[in-house]
C-alpha cells in the first residue's frame, strides 16, 4: 500500500513539474532575451534604440536605431491587416452561417491546408510569382516591396482569422437567430446585424491573433520584402521588418558582441509586442465563451 | 435596394471573399506541382547535392529534417502529454492552472524567430550544445509544445467523466485511472496533435537558422552534436542565397517539402474525422 502511495506521489510531482513547464519556458525566454539583449543598452539608450533612424550595425562605429525596422514591420503589418481583416471576417461569416454543410467541410479543410503550408514555401512562391507581377504592374525597379510582403502575409494571417472568428460566430446562441428569423429578418440581416454583432469580441480576438501572426512571421517576409533597412516612404519600396533583421543578420554576428546583443534586443521588442497582443486577445476570447 | 436583392448581393460577396481565401491554396499547390514535378526522381530524393547544389539531390536536407522533427517530438510529446494530464486530471481551477493556460497561449504566439534566439541563447550557448541537431530539435520541440498540449488537453477532456468515476469506484488510484481508463481513449486525439506538431516542425525555418541548419555539408551527420542540412532551410538557401540554381530544383525542393507537410496534415485531419465518427459516447 505504501509503495502504491509513494508511486502516486512521485507521479503527481512529475505531472505537476511537466504542467508548469509552459510557465517556466515563457519566463526563460524572457530572461534569456534580456540576458543577451540588455548589453546593447550600455551602447545606446533605450529611446535611441527605439527611435534612432539609422540601422548600420556593421559600420564603425555601429549605429543601432531600430526605427526603420519598426516602421518596416508596421507598414507590412498594416497592409496585411487591410487585406486580411475584411476578407477573413467575410469568409468566416460565409463558412459559419451560409455555406451548406458539405461545402463548409471542404472550405474548412482548405483553410487548414493554407495554415499548414510552411512559410518558406509561401515566401518562395511570393518571390517568384507575386514579386514579378508587382514589378511590372507598377513599373518598379524591384518587385520585392512592402506591398508584396503585405499581400503574402495577408494569406498567412487568414487561416488564423477565419478559424477563430468562425468559432466565435458558431458560439452565438441559436435563439438569437431564431428570434431574428421570427421577426422576418432575412439570413443576411440576421447574419450581419445579430450574429456578427454578438460575436464582436471573438472576431476582434481573431483579428488580433492574425495580426500577431503577421508581426512574428519571419521567413516569408524576409524573402519578399527586399530587405532594405531604410525608412520607407511608400508601400512600393523595399523594407525590412524586425523579424527579418534578426534572421538575416544573426549569422554574421560575433556571440556576445554589440550587434548580437542588438538583435536580441529586437527579440525583446517582438516578444513584448506579441505577448501584449496575445494577452489582450485571450481576454476578448473569454468574453465570448463565458456567455 | 429591396431586402431580397440585398440578401443575394451580400451572400455573393461573402462567397467571393471565401473563394479568394481558399483559391491561393490551390494556385500554390498547382504552380509548385506543375513546375516541380519534372525534378522529382529517385536521384533527386536519395542523392547527395553535387556541383554547387545544381545537380544530384536533396537527401541530406530531407534526412536532416527527419532527424530534427523526430528529436522535437521525442522531447515535446512526453512533456506535452504530462502537462495536459496535469491541467485536465490533477489541477483545480486556481491561479496556477490559469497561469499555465495563459503561458500556453503566449507560447503559441511567440514569433518563430524568437524561438530561434531562445535556442541560440539557451541550448547553443548556455548549455554548450553548440550548433547541433540536439539544439535544433530542442528548439523545435519547445515551439511545438503548445500544439501538443492543446491537442492532448482536448483529447483528455473529451473522455467522459463517468469513465473516471467507475474506475475510482473499483478502487483504482488516480494514476491507475488515468493510465487505464482515460489515456487509451484520449490516444487518437494525442496522436492527431503529435502529427500536426510534426507537420509544423518540419516546415519551420526560423527556429533552426541559428541552432542547427547548415548551408551545405558534404557528409551526413553522425551524431546529435553535428550540424545538419534541413529541407526548409535548403529551399531558402537555393532560392535566395545562391544565384543561378536550376528552376526545377528550386520548385522540386518546394514540392518535396510541401508534400511532406501536407501528407502529415492530411493524415491528422483524416484521423480526427474518423475517430470523431467512431466515438460512441
Amino acid at each position: 500500500m505504501t509503495i502504491r502511495k509513494l508511486r502516486e506521489w512521485c507521479i503527481e510531482r512529475l505531472v505537476f513539474l511537466s504542467g508548469i513547464t509552459s510557465i517556466v519556458i515563457v519566463v526563460l525566454i524572457f530572461v534569456f532575451l534580456l540576458k543577451e539583449g540588455l548589453a546593447v543598452f550600455g551602447h545606446v539608450g533605450v529611446l535611441q534604440f527605439l527611435f534612432g533612424s539609422n540601422w548600420y550595425p556593421i559600420s564603425d562605429p555601429p549605429q543601432f536605431g531600430a526605427l526603420p525596422l519598426i516602421i518596416g514591420s508596421v507598414f507590412v503589418t498594416l497592409g496585411a491587416a487591410v487585406i486580411s481583416v475584411p476578407l477573413g471576417v467575410a469568409s468566416a461569416l460565409y463558412v459559419a452561417e451560409i455555406a451548406p454543410k458539405r461545402t463548409k467541410e471542404i472550405l474548412k479543410a482548405g483553410i487548414e491546408l493554407l495554415a499548414a503550408i510552411p512559410s518558406v514555401v509561401i515566401g518562395f512562391i511570393g518571390m517568384v510569382t507575386l514579386g514579378p507581377a508587382i514589378k511590372s504592374l507598377f513599373g518598379l525597379p524591384t518587385g520585392l516591396t512592402a506591398l508584396t510582403g503585405s499581400i503574402t502575409l495577408a494569406f498567412m494571417a487568414l487561416p488564423t482569422i477565419v478559424s477563430i472568428a468562425e468559432d466565435a460566430i458558431t458560439a452565438v446562441p441559436r435563439q438569437y437567430r431564431e428570434a431574428a428569423a421570427a421577426m422576418g429578418a432575412t439570413t443576411w440581416q440576421t447574419t450581419w446585424r445579430i450574429v456578427a454583432y454578438a460575436a464582436r469580441p471573438g472576431m476582434l480576438a481573431a483579428v488580433m491573433l492574425g495580426i500577431g501572426r503577421v508581426i512574428g512571421e519571419t521567413m516569408a517576409v524576409m524573402m519578399v520584402t527586399g530587405n532594405a533597412a531604410l525608412i520607407p516612404h511608400s508601400i512600393l519600396q523595399p523594407v525590412r521588418t524586425l523579424t527579418a533583421t534578426i534572421a538575416a543578420e544573426m549569422g554574421e554576428t560575433v556571440q556576445g558582441g554589440d550587434h548580437y546583443a542588438a538583435l536580441f534586443a529586437i527579440g525583446i521588442v517582438l516578444f513584448v509586442i506579441t505577448f501584449a497582443i496575445n494577452g489582450v486577445a485571450e481576454l476578448y476570447l473569454h468574453r465570448t465563451t463565458r456567455r | 435596394m429591396n431586402v431580397r436583392t440585398q440578401q443575394r448581393v451580400a451572400v455573393t460577396i461573402l462567397f467571393l471573399c471565401t473563394v479568394l481565401v481558399v483559391l491561393p491554396v490551390l494556385i500554390v499547390l498547382a504552380i509548385i506541382t506543375y513546375k516541380g514535378m519534372s525534378a522529382l526522381s529517385f536521384e533527386f530524393i536519395f542523392g547527395m547535392p553535387e556541383n554547387g547544389m545544381n545537380a544530384g539531390g536533396i537527401f541530406p536536407a530531407l534526412l536532416g529534417t527527419i532527424y530534427l522533427v523526430t528529436g522535437a517530438v521525442l522531447f515535446a510529446v512526453p512533456l506535452g502529454v504530462l502537462s495536459a494530464i496535469y491541467l485536465v486530471e490533477y489541477s483545480k481551477d486556481n491561479a496556477v492552472s490559469r497561469l499555465i493556460k495563459l503561458a500556453i497561449v503566449n507560447l503559441a504566439g511567440v514569433p518563430s524567430v524568437v524561438y530561434g534566439l531562445f535556442g541560440l541563447g539557451v541550448f547553443v550557448a548556455f548549455f554548450g550544445f553548440g550548433v547541433s541537431i540536439l539544439s535544433g530539435s530542442l528548439t523545435l520541440g519547445i515551439m511545438i509544445l503548445p500544439v501538443i498540449i492543446t491537442a492532448s488537453r482536448e483529447a483528455l477532456e473529451s473522455v467522459p467523466s463517468s469513465f473516471r468515476t467507475v474506475s475510482f469506484s473499483l478502487g483504482a488510484s488516480r494514476w491507475q485511472t488515468i493510465r487505464h481508463a482515460v489515456l487509451p481513449h484520449a490516444l487518437p486525439g494525442i496522436l492527431t496533435g503529435t502529427i500536426l506538431g510534426l507537420g509544423r516542425a518540419s516546415g519551420e525555418t526560423a527556429p533552426i537558422l541559428f541552432t542547427v541548419a547548415a548551408f551545405y555539408l558534404p557528409t551526413l551527420p553522425e551524431s546529435v552534436f553535428d550540424q545538419t542540412m534541413a529541407l526548409p532551410y535548403h529551399l531558402y538557401v537555393i532560392s535566395t542565397q545562391v544565384p543561378g540554381i536550376r528552376e526545377d530544383f528550386r520548385f522540386g525542393t518546394a514540392l518535396v517539402l510541401l508534400l511532406l507537410v501536407l501528407i502529415l496534415n492530411l493524415t491528422a485531419i483524416i484521423l480526427r474525422y474518423r475517430f470523431r465518427k467512431k466515438k460512441r459516447w
